[in-house]
């Protein structure tokens, strides 16, 4: 019995999002040569992963599309887009990152519908750091002899760039913005199950009068990736996305002398010292993994947490993550959308299974899950050790594995047993530590008390089966441009 | 479950459960004896809890600031508000004509509206109390004073203690005492807890309960906070209190947070449930119902209760009644149409 002299039924209101803000078309088409067009392939039709309910048909590319946009990708490299001044180049790019500021909403509801991610990650983060991305490298575009890379960086000609699923139009950002303001023309491909926001960004990009053939968008599925990066008229492939995929495309492209850079998968060490800050930590490591419903390639899977520390951290964890809202991801009250297809939440199932199988303790969190929609609650695997498959393969879900360790040396040991090496986490009040873990971990972004921060400034990219290369920053930029000797 | 705020006139919520009135004789209870055995325990106590980074502090702080309260649940929350309020005049000013307003207005905060919650409390100076409890007598509505040579609390413990005594002997049922912020920066930890003993004593004496302000704006980092609202559970405070109001920057939403961490946690190791009460600074409603989410997701929806979390203010009430009139009627009334006392 309650002894509250103030029994409260207080629940926070509903407060969705309007879809008609996303203004969804029922029909969608390439951006090619300056111009929406049908595309030669099958449509496709593209689902809200919250309600299971269609969005729209998109027209997708074949490969004869795939060479059409490749060519006038060249000619307007050739004829325009390399030759141009910088300073002048940057203005599109200024006016494109206006174009995503001044669309923000539409933007990020139509992210929202289409991805299934909670509506304010699409507003408060997607949207505002796609726009950074422009704004800086539209900086750029100007002052590419002072960057430190050669006296005269030239581009490199046409990009073919694949991107995927979990941040559809800040990963278009991340690719289209650097290699514009380095002096490249570009093909992209977005991924199948999302494929609207990148949509929306080339209305954007024409409304900026940019010169046509400079950015082309294919739609489609793997069949239209594969044809793109194995094109002869390409000049740089830049791919985010599986490791698996990743490597059939390094196979493609060995010998044949272009230039590739690979942002693959991550099962990332979010590493809790006995000194951290607690309460700071147990936001980080919730931050970390249940961000976009964990489909963060860079997400902090593995909890590495110091054994005197473990059962309290554990404790406050499962607390705070009681605390989550699961559910229609329009709602702004919403922390955890939906998982993005079936297809992925039968994967997230098929390992966590596996997780049970192999002896760790399964705790899920025990907020109410619609039962319509692909939806999985925030889960935490505990009694986890580096053998199993949870603790190995990425889930790409919410879904925590918790390891623990005895040393500062232990730990350094289990994080970089893995073969992959995308990004760490270090929670310590002790700065020292703090820079000696930084440089003893193999991971291309070590984050101090914090998790998931991206700035379109510091360079972000993989160790080994996380793949190589860099995005963002100077190193981002260099991977777009030529050196001269 | 409806909800079930108190009726003007009738028992007010500041009385609480008897079974949350805390033990007189052990301090810190057996299992910190150790800790509050001597100085130096106390302060590898306080120096070895965790630390608070600022950034995710503030970062938490404003995520929680993004839920969405609406229509019956903007209702409830605006009553509850109402219900926490520890209506407030700490001026050299003071008059007793001030405080009887101030006392009629605690009682029926929007005249035209007899459903409106009565209010926690009243807060005023140990020499206004027997007027403010003249006032309020039957009503259920506590009176607070500020205590303790409020609001340096530069002064003597004798002082201290005779002001806490006078509070309580002119018809305080809450004492809001100051803690010797200066002792505290110097590290010197063992004299601000013996002074909050002290002073807990005469208010476990007299049946009071004990407010302790950390004064947070000068304690300047939410690292000392912690160690101060840990000191002051440690001590045996009621509420631990984030300011006097007479401080800039007053109570924040992050030292909030960190408050509510910490009688969160204190209640997994004990069982207890300690209040806290941010003061100064919060005036508007919606800036209340940003606390309220804090207190629900941080410490816990049990913290929903006027027993264990109060808002120090002055103008605040205004704004709650006027949100409450704008929810009911559906309209913006302005505000003319709430009294000014």
């Amino acid at each position: 019995m309650s002894d509250k002299r103030f029994p409260l039924d207080w629940e926070y209101a509903p407060a969705p999002e309007s879809a008609a803000i996303g203004r969804i078309a029922e029909r969608y088409r390439m951006f090619v040569g300056g111009k929406f067009v049908d595309g030669r392939g099958d449509d496709l039709k593209t689902v809200n992963p919250a309600t299971e309910e269609p969005l729209a048909t998109v027209s997708t590319a074949d490969a004869a599309d795939v060479d059409a946009a490749v060519g006038v990708a060249r000619k307007a490299y050739d004829k325009v887009w390399s030759s141009m001044p910088g300073a002048e180049r940057g203005k599109y790019l200024f006016r494109i990152a206006r174009g995503i500021a001044e669309r923000a909403r539409e933007l990020a509801v139509v992210e929202t519908l289409d991805n299934g991610k909670p509506i304010k990650e699409s507003r408060d983060v997607d949207v505002p750091t796609a726009s950074s991305h422009f704004f800086y490298h539209a900086g750029w575009a100007d002052k590419l002899r002072h960057a430190g890379l050669g006296p005269d960086p030239r581009p490199l000609g046409v990009v073919g760039q694949v991107i995927p699923w979990n941040f559809p139009l800040l990963m278009a950002a991340w690719k289209i913005a650097p290699a514009l303001a380095a002096g490249n023309t570009v093909v992209i491909k977005p991924a199948e199950t999302t494929p609207l926001s990148i949509l929306v960004l080339a209305e954007i990009i024409a409304d900026a009068d940019l010169p046509p053939g400079v950015v082309n968008i294919l739609p489609g599925a793997g069949e239209v990736g594969r044809t793109l990066v194995g094109h002869p008229g390409i000049d740089k492939v830049a791919f985010t996305g599986s490791t698996e995929v990743g490597r059939q495309i390094q196979s493609t492209l060995a010998g044949t002398g272009r230039r590739l850079t690979l942002e693959l998968g991550g099962k990332a060490a979010n590493i809790v010292f006995d000194d951290a800050p607690i309460d700071q930590a147990v936001e980080g490591i919730v931050n970390g993994i249940f961000f976009n419903q964990g489909h963060v390639c860079c997400a902090g899977s593995r909890l590495l947490v110091q054994e005197s520390v473990a059962e309290e951290v554990i404790g406050k964890l499962q607390q705070r993550i009681s605390t989550l809202r699961i559910g229609d991801p329009m709602d702004k009250n919403t922390d955890v959308g939906a998982i993005n297809s079936a297809e992925q939440l039968g994967r997230i199932r098929e390992l966590t299974d596996a997780g049970d199988d192999e002896g760790a303790q399964r705790w899920t969190s025990p907020c109410p899950v619609p039962d319509r929609g692909f939806f999985f609650p925030p889960t935490v695997f505990s009694g986890v050790s580096q053998s199993m498959r949870i603790a190995r393969e990425e889930i790409f879900g919410p879904v925590l594995s918790v390891l623990t360790f005895r040393t500062p040396d232990e730990a350094i040991a289990k994080a970089n047993n893995t073969p992959y090496g995308l990004s760490a986490g270090v929670w310590t009040e002790k700065g020292s530590r703090i820079l000696g873990m930084a440089s003893a971990l193999r991971a291309g972004v070590v984050w101090a008390n914090t998790f998931n921060r991206f700035d379109p400034t510091a360079a972000f990219g993989g160790y080994k089966e996380s793949g190589f290369g860099r995005e963002g920053g100077i190193s981002g930029l260099a991977a777009y441009l030529q050196e001269e000797d | 479950m409806t909800t079930a705020l108190p009726q003007p006139g009738g028992a007010g919520g500041v009385t609480g459960p008897a079974a949350a009135a805390p033990a007189p004789a052990s301090v810190a209870g057996a299992e910190f004896a150790d800790v509050v055995a001597d100085e130096s325990s106390l302060r590898r106590f306080l120096h070895g809890l965790p630390g608070v980074d600022p950034v995710g502090v503030e970062q938490r702080a404003a995520g929680l600031s993004t839920r969405s309260i609406k229509k019956d649940s903007k209702k409830q929350a605006i009553d509850l508000a109402i219900a926490m309020v520890d209506l407030t005049t700490l001026e050299g000013a003071d008059t007793a004509g001030k405080v009887r307003s101030l006392a009629a207005k605690a009682r029926r905060p929007d005249p035209e509206r007899p459903d409106t919650p009565t209010v926690a409390a009243v807060c005023v100076y140990p020499d206004m109390v027997a007027t403010a409890a003249e006032r309020l007598a039957g009503t259920g509505i506590g009176i607070a004073s500020v205590a303790t040579a409020f609001p340096s609390g530069r002064s003597s413990l004798e002082v201290k203690l005779a002001d806490t005594r006078m509070a309580i002997d002119s018809g305080a049922t809450e004492v809001d005492m100051v803690i010797d912020r200066g002792a505290f920066l110097e590290g010197r930890y063992g004299k601000v807890f013996d002074e909050i003993v002290a002073i807990r004593e005469v208010c476990t004496a007299g049946g009071v309960r004990l407010k302790v302000i950390m004064e947070t704006g000068e304690l300047a980092t939410y690292d000392n906070v912690r160690r101060a609202s840990w000191m002051g559970l440690l001590a045996g405070a009621d509420f631990i209190k984030t300011s006097t109001g007479k401080v800039a920057p007053a109570a924040t939403l992050p030292v909030t947070v960190v408050m509510l961490q910490a009688v969160h946690d204190w209640h997994q190791r004990t069982g207890e449930l300690r209040a806290v009460k941010p003061a100064g600074g919060i005036r508007t409603a919606k800036d209340a119902l940003k606390y309220l989410v804090a207190v629900r997701e941080v410490a816990g929806p049990q913290w929903l209760d006027p027993y264990l979390f109060r808002f120090g203010a002055s103008s605040l009430l205004n704004d709650l009644v006027l949100q409450r009139r704008t929810q009911q009627d559906g309209h913006y009334s302005g505000p003319a149409y709430v009294t000014v006392d």
